[in-house]
């Protein structure tokens, strides 16, 4: 639980990070601004799913092992 | 963990009905735009919501036959997932309608008044309640055979109900809803090709998280039970 946490915060700083250096213009921003920036609702959208599916493994994964100990 | 194939599928087809579905070429339609992006999200619910009641209905047949009470948390079990996808597709659908039916910045279009007299909506909001009923059905009856058997006869009938309140009775009333002279999405001339590419792999995987989620439930039921039983011996 703890080096989760850890994890996710490390994590959340990586994304802080990159989100301050974005005025430079490699090509992930180009994308992410091209075409009236639908790639940002595509990220946006994804991330929830993922971020969903992500829950459901921890769920499956929790039962199981419930299932292991009964 | 059981990582089996089709969660795997159903992670890898909703990222690609995502992908696909946002940015992938559609026909350009006045009315609708490119809202007829939803056909892969909120007709989607409905087509797992079908799939889901369809197992559940087997699995009430099931339990009908063989008395075994296992049977009995999956019918309950998909119904409820089955419901709450029914529910979403309602939700969504409101959403979508407000834009394209009865959007009150264009005057062609038609009142909130006269979409709320949609046959197809009334119909989904009778079907749903009746799945409604199924739960209060259950809730009401505290003996565990008993609430099995008379559930699973009143899931036979919901089943049968939702022909008539949302395949039948629709197509017999005028509707802005499409669906009027057949199987819109399912019709292979109907459904342009580009969207057909998308549309099918997305209901396959909205139908595969649907059915994680009831095994998901099952397994916890299941486990409730044996906890219960354990602790009556």
């Amino acid at each position: 639980m703890k080096n989760k946490l850890i994890a996710f915060i490390v994590s959340m700083g990586i994304f802080g990070a990159k989100a301050q250096g974005s005025t430079t213009n490699d090509t992930m921003a180009s994308l992410m601004r091209s075409n009236g920036k639908i790639y940002v609702v595509v990220a946006v959208v994804l991330t929830i799913l993922l971020g969903l599916i992500a829950y459901l493994i921890r769920l499956d994964r929790k039962i199981s092992k419930l299932e292991k100990e009964s | 963990m059981r990582l089996t194939w089709w969660k795997i599928t159903a992670i890898v087809l909703l990222v690609y009905a995502v992908i696909g579905g946002l940015l992938l070429p559609v026909p350009e339609l006045s009315q609708l735009g490119e809202t007829i992006r939803n056909l892969y999200y909120h007709v989607c619910m409905w087509f797992a919501m079908m799939i889901l009641f369809t197992i559940s209905i087997a699995q009430s047949i099931k339990y009908l036959r063989t008395g075994l009470i296992e049977h009995d948390i999956k019918a309950s079990s998909y119904a409820g997932v089955g419901t709450y996808l029914g529910l979403l597709g309602y939700a969504t659908g409101a959403i979508w309608a407000s834009f394209t039916w009865a959007d009150p910045n264009n005057p062609a279009f038609a009142s909130f008044g006269s979409i709320m007299r949609e046959p197809k909506l009334i119909g989904a909001a009778i079907a749903l309640l009746i799945y409604g009923a199924y739960f209060i059905l259950r809730s009401s009856i505290t003996d565990m055979d008993q609430r099995a058997r008379v559930s699973a006869v009143y899931n036979i009938f919901a089943y049968a109900m939702l022909f008539p309140s949302i395949w039948i009775i629709p197509r017999l009333l005028p509707s802005l809803h499409p669906g009027q002279e057949g199987n819109p999405a399912l019709n292979f001339n109907d459904i342009d090709a580009r969207m057909r590419m998308v549309f099918y792999p997305a209901v396959i995987g909205w139908a595969f998280l649907g059915i994680w989620i009831a095994t998901l439930k099952i397994r916890h039921k299941i486990l409730l039970e044996q906890k219960w039983f354990a602790h009556e011996k």
